[in-house]
């Protein structure tokens, strides 16, 4: 079955999707990552979309629901790279991702991270 | 040998008419439509000009079953130039009926010169002016027709005009994009301006975008939406958004419609949301310090 891969960068662990997603991987991805965060108490998670060119509402609430996940786990989720035409259907879909961190690309995700563990510290 | 049947072609004697006495036509038709006031504004020399071009295209098409049917081939190069005739008068301010009147004037001399001419023929006479008025009421139809449509694509065309003219978004600063938003806020106009401004911060990597609404007149619960909904879409990108140019009578309106604009930056002016994107940007803007002549 194929996986996503869960990459760890320091503190942090990057899941960068480059496939279609579906139902069934989503799924997946999210019980993986969640996973993830418990056995190696990382403290943030980047989700990498800038590949994802079309998301529908189960991907949407999937993506809310991994940050929501994470946060209880005690990692924040930053978003990153996400299509002007996904950010238009999420909006469409009235799932504005509350409380997700959003960044333009990897590197601007990997300073907000670090800006928000300084300023915890 | 069967015998092919012929069809007796339409005989049309308005048009031979037309064709035999076309000077006295043309100076009677050209009269009536001085009479008719707004013709006036054409040079004498033009309207005739006009007046006889369609006189030669109204006679030269052969006689045929087809004949009075304005829609048929034959009177294809009659249309283009009364399409033609019709937007140019559009275009010059002429009302719908005084476009049209161009080819109903013809009706009056016309007419007389068929009853001068059947005056002891009451049926061919009441043919003819039948024939005639159907051809030219076509015609003159097509002239309306014309006119709206010249009047349909000028509006059309300033419409899409106006839709890119309101959404220009501008490089204010290295990462900070500005988007000043002129005319009212509709569903088609936001998601234009929205794709534009997304598109844009893809672009640039900008990390900051000004939305100034110091030209949109009015802001009701629907425009509210629209404006959150773009500033959602801009922060799930991974960018921020400052709505800036928000008037008092604008805010008082907002507070009044209870729309709650959430944690959404707002400043009155673009200069103070341009302040505010500096300095998250780690920049600011202080005074020039003199260096004298070192």
């Amino acid at each position: 079955m194929e996986r996503i891969p869960i990459l760890r960068m320091g503190d942090c662990l990057l899941v960068t999707i480059q496939v279609d997603m579906h139902d069934q991987l989503a799924m997946t991805l999210q019980s993986d990552l969640s996973r993830a965060i418990a056995a190696q108490r990382t403290s943030c998670v980047l989700l990498d979309i800038s590949q994802l060119e079309i998301v529908d509402s189960f991907i949407g609430r999937m993506m809310a629901n991994t940050a929501a996940t994470g946060r209880l786990l005690g990692a924040e989720t930053v978003v990153v790279g996400m299509q002007p035409a996904v950010a238009i259907t999420l909006v469409e879909l009235g799932l504005s991702l509350r409380g997700i961190h959003t960044a333009l690309d990897v590197e601007r995700g990997m300073a907000l991270v670090e800006r928000a563990a300084a300023s915890r510290a | 040998m069967p015998a092919a049947v012929a069809i007796p072609a339409v005989r049309s004697d308005f048009r031979r008419l037309i064709v035999e006495r076309r000077e006295e036509v043309l100076k009677a038709w050209v009269k009536e439509q001085l009479k008719e006031g707004r013709a006036e504004s054409l040079p004498a020399a033009e309207l005739r000009a006009q007046c006889d071009e369609f006189l030669t295209l109204i006679a030269n098409p052969a006689d045929s079953d087809s004949i009075l049917d304005a829609g048929a081939e034959a009177w294809a190069p009659a249309r283009a130039f009364l399409a033609d005739l019709s937007r140019t008068r559009a275009r010059q301010g002429f009302s719908p009926s005084e476009t049209a009147s161009f080819v109903f004037a013809l009706k009056r001399p016309l007419f007389a010169m068929l009853r001068a001419e059947f005056a002891d023929d009451a049926a061919q006479l009441g043919d003819e002016i039948w024939h005639a008025t159907e051809l030219l009421d076509q015609l003159g139809l097509l002239t309306m027709e014309e006119y709206q449509r010249g009047r349909e694509e000028v509006i059309h065309r300033q419409q899409q005009e106006m839709l890119e003219l309101s959404t220009p978004v501008v490089t204010l600063w290295d990462g900070v994009l500005a988007l000043p938003m002129i005319g009212t806020l509709d569903s088609a106009r936001t998601q234009i301006v929205m794709e534009t401004l997304l598109q844009r911060i893809v672009e640039t990597g900008a990390a900051i975008a000004i939305i100034d609404i110091t030209g949109v007149p009015t802001v009701d619960t629907m425009t509210a939406q629209h404006l959150l909904k773009t500033v959602t879409a801009t922060r799930l990108m991974g960018a921020e958004c400052i709505i800036s140019g928000i008037r008092p009578q604008i805010a008082q309106t907002i507070v009044h419609l209870g729309v709650d604009l959430g944690d959404v930056t707002t400043k009155a002016t673009l200069a103070d949301a341009f302040r505010v994107a500096l300095s998250r940007t780690g920049r600011m803007v202080g005074p020039a310090t003199k260096h004298g002549d070192d």
